[in-house]
């Protein structure tokens, strides 16, 4: 049995933002993850916006996250080393008669504390961004809406959670809860025992972070039950060619016909133009659909009409953990201690603006944590973190500088995104390092640009081999919380294959043992 | 940072570039560097293990190894210098017109090279399933035809077992091939258009020879497998490359090869801010080879995609004469004294 003070579930942004920041205190955490990596859910797959605040309820909690968690973002970027701009976003309207809505929008913005809304005339949208559709009818501006690394902003929290004591626990699907004992006069006995991938942990606090499967979570812990649907959201990634068409985030102000799609750059230089919005039964379904992939061009050439179908790099899908409740309408973040599971916190439902709002939900959970259950302050506390050296964004004086330290920032592996060796080396063996091709990517964008890992796969999987010292017929494209087995990349031998001269002997051995496996 | 100084610098050492250097050490150019960013000369021929390669050039029926050898030897006879490993990041023109090329690799670390003018021999690549827009599941098992041959034959590793290949270009039609003779099984080549883009004997030797059924206007509709590819869906599609509703059928496999064309690859290109050419894909070039960039010379692969090897060498070697004679021309117009304290400055260069 594995005792800890906090249990967190889930690896993905938010149980990383709540672990993060409940280190801060004297006690021992642990993370729990299906998958075989940190941000591998709803947070690798969204729109990486960080917005303004002006959708939710005033009141609300996703309204008080998303305007808190906004103004945290440009601090933790810099503590933490991730990339994220505050590029401005605009809501566009295409009928006149929708200004009211737009109205409506800016002053629930305003009563939600955001700063700086303004109403602009579609020629003071034009002359911002000349690519708009000239059948807009105007546009509310937010200067404080920006873009951040999704997967940046995830490990970086991760990571510096790692280096302030946090225990993350990969491939660790949490499969039974066993709330605490009730002794005399209802005194809890012990605390949650939680038992993952067959070991088991207890902690007097559990949070759960699970994100489309906190339901599932909240349910072995309470009779009062939750759900939530998945609700699936597809993309189309755009070449860096087409990068530059907007400069802010472009909204459309739902209307009859529909909720609408944004088209915004990332903080990378593509474009990125989604999402749909589907309830699905399958929590694990991220499949695209043709009608899917189509609707988000078709939607978003109205608020860009020269947008180009055929920059394409990648479409992919996310799932939003929506908390399906009784009123059925306007569902909330559900951030609270489960009134009949003491010491057990539900953080659910953290569907859009999730992203934006986690640095907030992580400081909120931590004091309803410390509040319950009090920790002295860690006096050594490490608040700060540095991410990879990217040469890609280096300048040639600080790529001079890198690779002078170290040459192999000259051995350049993907192309497209200039990533090199010296930088996914790092990648591997940083806390919580990269394990998988998809975990490298994440990290560095290897594989990331227009050939879409064609060209830098094998290089990878063989720096990959390399540095985890296993034979490359292992290497798997993402880990699987089923056992990290399923997504090789590699299948087996030629016929005629011979180990190398630089293949070692034990990799022979060991390949010979896999071939069963795969047979 | 190292620098050196050139006449011409040739960026990529696959077919183009070789043929290229080689035309312009003939042409009395003594200065050329070739800069190859993989471990070593050839390109992607080097993988291409098949026959069929040479019957232009050479008159003779040779693999892409021996093709390549051919030429990797006469650059070696001529002692034509190379730097393998160095990715170029970026080609600047000067103000004096020279061309500054920066490369990077391990052992040289960061390079400038100041040339008169510059070939480029980059080459293409694969066209990627993102830009396919295929529907469904994103697991492993979807590989670039060409990145399946990197596997299979530099690396003597399967990359699937049970395979389905989309498109039929010709490294589709080679890799079908390839993966029956390795023990794999290959289902179907499926081909969107109502023909095949391949050469016709690559049709009869790789797919009728090995009774691979060639399904033309048919395309995949979806993926499946949330881990590794476990089946997918082919569909019929009318002559507008629409799915026919109600075609659908579903094959399990476990890999899914494309072979769905090539693109030129030109960011340096477009970098160094050459007019390009929708159609093609690569540079606007003059009828000497020469991009909207003077002094910036384009060939092979990275020109515009090329059916046979022979015709990119062909061609790559004109380059190389046009490069030669630019060179020559602005070397004349150069007054004598600049001359002699270009050469004094290149013997103590950096070789």
């Amino acid at each position: 049995m594995k005792q800890y003070d906090v249990i967190v579930i889930g690896a993905g942004v938010i149980g990383c933002a709540i672990a993060r920041e409940l280190s801060r205190r004297e006690r021992r955490i642990a993370v729990l993850e299906r998958a075989s990596d940190i941000c591998e859910g709803t947070s690798k797959a969204n729109s990486g916006i960080v917005h303004a605040g002006h959708d939710a309820m005033p009141g609300t909690m996703k309204a008080r996250m998303n305007v808190l968690g906004n103004a945290r973002m440009e601090t933790l970027s810099k503590e933490l080393d991730f990339p994220f701009r505050r590029n401005g976003s605009l809501v566009i309207m295409f009928e006149q008669e929708d200004i009211l809505k737009l109205e409506e929008l800016k002053a629930r913005g305003e009563a939600n504390g955001v700063q700086g809304l303004e109403l602009l005339t579609p020629r003071q949208v034009w002359e911002r961004e000349p690519n708009i559709s000239r059948e807009i009818a105007g546009a509310l501006y937010a200067p404080t809406g920006g873009i951040v690394c999704t997967f940046g902003l995830t490990i970086a929290l991760a990571e510096n959670a790692v280096v302030n004591g946090v225990d993350f626990f990969l491939n660790h699907e949490v499969t039974e809860i066993i709330p605490p004992a009730k002794g005399a006069g209802s005194i809890a006995i012990g605390g949650y025992r939680v038992t993952a991938a067959g070991t088991q942990f207890e902690a007097p606090v559990v949070i759960n972070a699970a994100g489309v499967c906190a339901d599932l979570i909240h349910n072995m812990v309470s009779e009062r039950k939750i759900k939530i649907v998945p609700r699936r959201g597809e993309y189309r990634l755009m070449d860096k060619n087409s990068g530059s068409m907007v400069d802010s985030t472009i909204f459309q102000l739902p209307s009859r016909l529909g909720k609408g799609i944004l088209v915004t750059p990332t903080v990378h230089g593509n474009l990125l133009v989604g999402p749909t919005a589907e309830d699905i039964p399958d929590k694990e379904d991220v499949a695209t659909t043709a009608e899917g992939v189509r609707k988000v061009m078709e939607m978003g050439a109205k608020s860009v009409p020269n947008l180009d179908g055929r920059q394409t790099i990648t479409s992919f899908a996310g799932l939003r953990a929506h908390l399906v409740t009784e009123e059925s309408k306007g569902s909330d973040f559900l951030i609270e201690e489960v009134a009949d599971a003491k010491g057990f916190f539900d953080v659910a439902g953290i569907e859009s603006p999730g992203l934006t709002a986690a640095p907030a939900i992580g400081e909120y959970v931590a004091e309803l944590v410390n509040r319950a259950y009090p920790a002295p302050e860690k006096a050594d506390f490490v608040s700060v973190r540095k991410g990879i050296p990217s040469m890609a964004n280096a300048t040639d004086e600080q790529r001079r500088i890198l690779i002078s330290k170290n040459p192999s920032y000259a051995n350049v592996i993907c192309r497209c995104e200039l990533v090199t060796e010296g930088e996914i080396v790092e990648a591997i063996h940083r806390p919580l390092g990269a394990t998988t091709l998809d975990g490298v990517k994440r990290r560095t964008r290897a594989g990331m640009g227009r050939c879409q890992s064609g060209f830098c796969s094998p290089k990878v999987v063989d720096i990959l081999a390399r540095e985890l010292d296993v034979d490359k017929s292992v290497i798997t494209k993402n880990g699987t919380y089923k056992g990290n087995q399923n997504s090789n990349i590699l299948t087996g031998y030629t016929k005629g294959w011979q180990p190398k001269g630089e293949d070692n002997g034990k990799d022979v051995l060991k390949s010979s043992e896999k071939e069963v496996d795969y047979e | 940072m190292s620098r050196r100084r050139e006449d011409i610098v040739i960026i990529g050492g696959g077919p183009a570039g070789l043929a290229a250097a080689l035309a312009a050490r003939e042409a009395g150019i003594r200065k050329v560097l070739i800069l190859e960013r993989d471990k070593e000369l050839g390109g992607i021929l080097n993988q291409c293990i098949h026959n069929g390669f040479g019957l232009h050039t050479f008159k003779e029926e040779l693999t892409g190894p021996e093709y390549a050898e051919k030429y990797i030897q006469m650059v070696l006879e001529q002692q034509i210098p190379y730097m393998t490993n160095a990715m170029v990041t970026g080609i600047e023109v000067l103000e004096n017109n020279d061309k500054c090329v920066t490369a990077m690799n391990k052992e040289d670390r960061l390079v400038e090279i100041t040339a008169k003018a510059v070939i480029l021999a980059m080459g293409c690549r694969e066209r990627p399933r993102g830009a396919l827009n295929i529907p469904g599941t994103r697991p492993a098992g979807i590989y670039s035809a060409g990145t399946a041959q990197y596997y299979v034959n530099m690396e003597g590793r399967m990359p699937g077992k049970e395979v389905v290949i989309l498109g039929s270009g010709d490294i589709g039609l080679i890799m079908a091939r390839r993966m029956v003779l390795e023990g794999a099984k290959v289902h179907c080549v499926a081909e969107l258009r109502p023909y095949s883009g391949g050469l016709k004997r690559n049709i009869v030797q790789c797919l009728e020879d090995f009774d691979i059924p060639l399904y033309l206007s048919t395309t995949v509709s979806e993926i499946h497998g949330k881990e590794r590819v476990e089946a997918v869906t082919l569909t019929r599609v009318d002559e507008h490359g629409v799915p026919i509703s109600g075609s659908e059928w579903r094959v399990p496999c476990d890999t899914l090869l494309l072979s769905c064309g090539l693109i030129p690859e030109n960011e340096l290109t477009i970098g160094l801010g050459a007019q390009m050419d929708a159609k093609t894909g690569g540079p606007v070039v003059s009828e000497h080879l020469e991009c909207s960039v003077p002094g910036v010379f384009a060939c092979g692969n990275v020109l515009h995609v090329h059916e046979l090897v022979d015709h990119v060498s062909a061609e790559a070697e004109k380059a190389g004469r046009f490069a030669s004679e630019y060179v020559l021309a602005s070397e004349s117009k150069t007054c004598k004294s600049e001359v002699a304290d270009a050469s004094e400055r290149r013997e103590e260069g950096w070789e």
